[in-house]
């Protein structure tokens, strides 16, 4: 297993993979929200629906 | 037998993809540690770049079909290639700090027209939604998608034809310039990066799917309601949940997003 130096170069590489990280969480976040924000409008519309039934 | 979940199938492939790059790909002797950085831009600007002529094609599919379908294809595989873009982007710039100690050289094509063809479909949105009628916003966002796309194959030949260029050239006509190992762990990176691709791209249709079912769901419900009538076709949908009847009109026409 090589070692993994901890010099400069390691700096760059984690700067690398941490912003991909941060972007597909961003990515990931905004979308979740989009979904339950369309599940909660889902679920409002079948409680009007199930007050006007007789 | 139970078939395995595309996300969990990603996963895997990228945990499986990064711990070979660092735990199994070798360093390289002239970049040292730092090279562990081409396992991710590299497969990042690949794919994103293919992401941008399937959208594309998606588009032209669309103009030759008439298929909305088509064109929601078309939007979904173009804005998650811009977010893997510009995931490209970074990191390719991180790498040439590390390399060249330039954060970015203006000089060098293959930086400048992977910009100009990010910025480029960065235009695809704003152009999409200045346009409130839905088919010609449709229609006009394909033709710009497909001349973007044709694009790409003509900028990638221009760069390769370039003279001068500092840019490390991996793969060429002789094959490509990594030893086996390396080779390996870098298509892996590129099959992980690929399926991260297909994982978002179906991701977002779906919740884009589910959102339009959503509107039409909310314009019937709207509709069979006494006080209120029904929204216009094309308009915002109403909301829900306030108001005395539960629903409640827009005050004033919004411009349309028909995506």
């Amino acid at each position: 297993m090589p070692a993994l130096p901890l010099g400069d170069a390691g700096r760059y590489v984690a700067m690398a993979y941490v912003v991909l990280l941060a972007l597909l969480a961003l990515y990931i976040g905004i979308m979740a929200r989009k979904v339950a924000r369309a599940e909660r409008r889902m679920s409002e519309l079948d409680e009007l629906l199930r007050q006007r039934e007789p | 037998m139970r078939r395995i979940s595309l996300p969990a199938l990603t996963g895997a492939a990228l945990l499986v993809a990064y711990g070979m790059v660092f735990f199994y790909a070798p360093i390289e002797e002239d970049q040292g540690f730092v090279q562990k950085i081409f396992y991710l831009h590299v497969p990042l600007a690949i794919v994103t770049l293919c992401g941008f002529i399937a959208g594309a094609l998606m588009a032209g599919m669309y103009l030759r079909s008439g298929n909305r379908e088509w064109d929601a294809r078309s939007y979904v595989a173009l804005h998650v290639s811009l977010i893997l873009g510009v995931g490209g982007l970074i990191t390719g710039s991180i790498w040439a700090k590390a390399s060249w100690g330039h954060w970015w050289v203006w000089q060098e094509p293959t930086l400048v027209s992977y910009l100009i063809i990010l910025l480029l479909f960065c235009c695809y949105q704003p152009l999409r939604f200045a346009i409130e009628d839905p088919e010609r916003q449709a229609r006009y966002a394909a033709v710009f998608a497909l001349t973007g796309g044709a694009f790409i194959p003509v900028n990638f030949i221009a760069v390769r034809m370039a003279a001068a260029y500092t840019h490390p050239r991996v793969f060429q006509v002789t094959g490509a310039q990594l030893p086996l190992s390396m080779g390996v762990t870098f298509v892996a990176a590129l099959a992980a990066i690929a399926l991260l691709f297909v994982t978002m791209f179906r991701f977002e249709l779906r919740a884009k799917a589910m959102r339009r079912r959503l509107h039409a769901l909310e314009r019937l419900v709207s509709a069979q309601l006494d006080e209120i009538p029904a929204p216009p076709r094309h308009g915002p949908p109403a909301r829900v949940g306030d108001g005395a009847a539960g629903v409640s009109r827009p005050a004033a026409p919004v411009p349309v997003r028909s995506l």
